[in-house]
């Protein structure tokens, strides 16, 4: 994590470009962006100090419209450009913005394996259980009666749980939060750029065109009822009972973050000749 | 610099082979060291079955005074420590009558295969022998023997055998010194092959100081790192995985790092993420893996993202031949990408030159802002050589950068070079998106007709602009006669070329180091007045041929010779094409 700004304090504004979203008026990653510069604005970063990264998707559109450095790469492969940004610039506070496709499906692998090394990630999911960019494909996450033209009648495939999945692959920070509630969001996004290492945070963010039923999302949400645990075993309990829509950190532990020596070694290029020399 | 000699009648060519456990690889690099130790060049390389252990395994090996780039087109001397399964090889160690064979007569016969070529067989009873001397083995024999056999004096094996052996103690030093001299004692019983016997005069003494011993893996590692890079995510496959292991350790003593990735995904994408953060960044990787790796590559194009690629070429398609070379990944690496994806090409064309041309790769790819993919192979990749020290070209990672608060700063401007300044993420008021997306000036993404011309045209001049210098090619010799070729067949080809200038037939080389983008004024230029141009390649469909078809005006009748791996190609296969060519 970067230092904070010494001069006067940054307003969310601070954050944002002036680049129009494309998303589709009622999206939930609108709410999301504005977690992103709520959170960053209330951690006073540097918006040249942080590194928004991103796949394919509408989530992923998210970089371009801070005013931070971002990264719109290819579907899938967020977490491993990011990975590849923070162990070469460990000084930068890197963001990853996905989606449940990009994340859970073509990303699936880059997620298991991020949990595991515990970068010193902020990994943001907009989950709203469909391929939106696309229109209208299952994901993930989609319930297996969703009918849609690409899988009529439903897919028949019982849905993915990230978080369960985050806890057993190693993730050291798991929340889950509502777009509905952006300064509850920013709340998360911030805790969870605070604690060291990999950090996942799982947002409910509703597709209005796709999936307009999840416009009820907002009467389903509640506060998880527990406070956070650094138990793995309750935590797994915990999110493998609940419904989906406990909202808040679920599970903070205090692993060590992987993060090689960048920068340390002094030896000029010509020294390693040696070990070739006759 | 003309290079063309006569190599064949001053080298020798050893294969020592055996099952796996016998010790034939540790026998063959003890011989390399040897030979270097005494002052000679040589060069090893590495051919086994395609178990993880146990196989069958041949180090194939040839020395001379001089540096050898290629192993000759026949073996003096085979032997069989045992011969399991060693008739596997008889296409990779071709013999004839002048050839001896010595093997363990408590091993069986020589494979039949190599008999019926009329090579003499001389036995030596390996086994017995090491079992004579307690705590010593029967590949120290043979390496003494071999040593021998070369004309190699004695105080070199002991010099290296004590080196080598010092972590071993005494007693496992005293035996297995006692082995070899036992072994380089016998090699007055084999019965003289003539064309050994005249070259046993051979001389120790030269100067070894200035001199490396290296496989071509290594030195693409280090070309990388004398080119400024500081970050590699690793994926490993054979036969590429020895650039990520010499980098792992490497890399943190000159302040750099190396990370293991999942997946070959992810190791390409991490890179693209570190050098968008200003850190110049390699991974290396094989057929599959570059399959796997050409959507980021074109990310990199469109997001003006160096990265650098080391391809180490392996027989394909799919899993196809792991561990045995093949030239066979040209099409990949010059059109493997969608949409159109200027790209930078280089290819090393000795394993000296895998240093040299690895560093020039990391300059071009920061220079330009460009992927650039290094087109080595497994045989330069795993053959471990003596090699005259590449210098150093001073050619390290200058990346145009964006200076704080430039005004009004778009990350993808339209200059005259195609290049624009780069900012680096931690430089206040400069922020952008990189994007995959197409994109204006300022990066913003944009699917409208002009931008996607200007940022098209863009890519593709800042490459067709840039003045690539000397460095693009190898021009030896003149003749009307050209043989056009590139990495590993360049070492052939060279010494197909002096065979013919020997008798009298000029022709000239041109070993191509950057494949893409083409360079169309330099090929006309060094093809002047040529009037058969001969393309050599190892693979199956002559790629290089085709793209030098579609790419250059090539003067004259232009013929394809070219077989698939894993036979390497061989000086007499090239000098054959030529003379025949030459004298219709």
């Amino acid at each position: 994590m970067n230092t904070p700004a010494a001069a006067a304090p940054l307003t969310a504004q601070a954050y944002k470009s002036d680049y129009k979203p494309i998303w589709c008026p009622g999206c939930g990653d609108y709410s999301v962006l504005s977690s992103f510069t709520k959170a960053f604005a209330k951690l006073q970063l540097r918006p040249e100090n942080i590194a928004v990264v991103s796949g394919i998707g509408c989530s992923s559109r998210i970089p371009a419209y801070t005013n931070c450095y971002g990264f719109h790469g290819v579907h899938g492969r967020s977490l491993a450009a990011a990975a590849g940004l923070k162990l070469a610039r460990p000084d930068l506070t890197v963001v990853v913005a996905s989606g449940d496709g990009d994340g859970y499906s073509i990303g699936g692998n880059h997620f298991l394996h991020a949990c595991r090394r515990n970068v010193d990630l902020t990994y943001v999911v907009m989950d709203n259980h469909v391929y939106g960019m696309t229109k209208g494909q299952p994901s993930p996450t989609t319930e297996p009666d969703w009918d849609s033209k690409l899988s009529p009648g439903g897919t028949g495939l019982r849905t993915f749980n990230p978080l369960v999945i985050a806890l057993a692959a190693g993730a050291n920070f798991i929340a889950r939060a509502f777009a509905g509630d952006p300064n509850g969001t920013a709340e998360v996004i911030a805790e969870a750029i605070r604690t060291p290492g990999f950090s996942f945070v799982e947002i409910l963010s509703p597709c209005v065109t796709f999936r307009p039923e999840q416009r009820e999302w907002k009467q389903l949400v509640r506060p998880a009822p527990v406070t956070s645990t650094e138990d793995a075993a309750r935590a797994a309990r915990r999110i493998m009972t609940d419904d989906g829509m406990n909202i808040g950190v679920l599970y903070k532990a205090d692993r060590k973050p992987y993060q090689p020596p960048m920068g340390k070694g002094k030896k000029h290029p010509s020294d390693l000749e040696a070990e070739f020399a006759l | 610099m003309s290079k063309h000699r006569d190599q064949t009648k001053e080298s020798i060519s050893i294969a020592i082979t055996g099952s796996g456990g016998a010790g034939v690889m540790t026998a063959g690099n003890l011989l390399l060291e040897v030979a270097a130790q005494a002052g000679w060049y040589g060069l090893m390389v590495r051919s086994s079955g395609p178990q993880i252990r146990g196989g069958e395994a041949a180090a194939l090996l040839r020395f001379a005074q001089v540096p050898v780039e290629c192993l000759d087109d026949r073996f003096d001397i085979l032997i069989g420590i045992d011969w399991q399964n060693i008739h596997r090889f008889a296409d990779e160690i071709p013999l004839d009558a002048a050839s001896v064979m010595i093997g363990d007569p408590d091993q069986g016969e020589p494979p039949e295969v190599f008999v019926a070529r009329g090579a003499s067989y001389a036995q030596l009873a390996f086994k017995q022998m090491a079992k004579a001397i307690p705590g010593s083995w029967p590949n120290m024999i043979a390496l003494g023997l071999a040593a021998g056999l070369a004309g190699l004096p004695i105080d070199s094996v002991k010099a290296v055998l004590q080196k080598s052996l010092k972590k071993g103690g005494g007693e496992k030093m005293a035996a297995n010194l006692a082995a070899a001299d036992a072994g380089y004692a016998a090699a007055a019983n084999v019965p003289a092959v003539p064309r050994l016997a005249a070259r046993t005069g051979h001389k120790a003494g030269a100067s070894n100081a200035a001199r490396w011993l290296i496989t071509g893996n290594q030195a693409a590692g280090y070309g990388a790192v004398r080119g400024g890079v500081r970050f590699c995510a690793a994926y490993p496959i054979t036969p590429a995985t020895e650039v990520l292991e010499w980098l792992a350790p490497a890399l943190p003593k000159v302040g750099g790092v190396l990370v293991q990735a999942e997946d070959e995904l992810a190791s390409v994408n991490m890179i693209v993420g570190s050098s968008y953060g200003g850190v110049p960044s390699v991974t290396a990787t094989a057929g599959p893996g570059l399959s796997l790796m050409t959507e980021a590559i074109g990310l990199a194009v469109a997001a003006e993202v160096p990265i650098v690629v080391i391809d180490v070429m392996r027989g394909g398609p799919s899993t196809g031949i792991p561990a045995k070379s093949e030239q066979s990944d040209v099409n990949i690496a010059l059109n493997g990408l969608h949409g159109d994806a200027p790209r930078l090409v280089v290819a090393p064309n000795s394993i000296a030159d895998c240093v040299t041309a690895t560093q020039w790769a990391v300059h071009l790819a920061e220079a330009l802002q460009s992927p650039a993919i290094v087109l080595s192979d497994q045989y330069f990749g795993q053959t471990r050589a003596v090699v005259d020290p590449p210098a150093d070209l001073g050619l390290v990672a200058e990346r145009l950068k964006a200076s704080a608060g430039a005004e009004g700063y778009k990350r993808y401007a339209l200059t005259e070079s195609g290049i624009s300044p780069m900012a680096i993420p931690g430089t206040p008021g400069t922020a952008y998106t990189a994007d995959g997306l197409e994109h204006n000036e300022r990066g913003l993404p944009s699917s409208q007709a002009g931008d996607h011309m200007r940022q098209l045209d863009k890519r593709a001049q800042k490459l067709a602009q840039y003045d690539y210098g000397e460095r693009w090619a190898d021009l030896e010799g003149e003749g009307e006669l050209a043989v056009v070729t590139f990495g590993s067949c360049t070492g052939a080809a060279r010494e197909a070329l002096a065979r013919a200038a020997a008798e009298g037939i000029k022709a000239r080389l041109v070993s191509l180091r950057l494949l893409s983008p083409a360079q169309p004024a330099s090929v006309a230029k060094a093809l002047a007045g040529a009037k058969r141009v001969l393309v050599v390649e190892q693979n199956h469909t002559g790629q290089l041929y085709r793209y030098l078809r579609a790419e250059y005006d090539l003067p004259g009748e232009v013929r394809s010779f070219r077989h698939p791996g894993p036979l390497p190609m061989r000086p007499d296969e090239i000098h054959q094409q030529i003379t025949e060519w030459s004298r219709s």
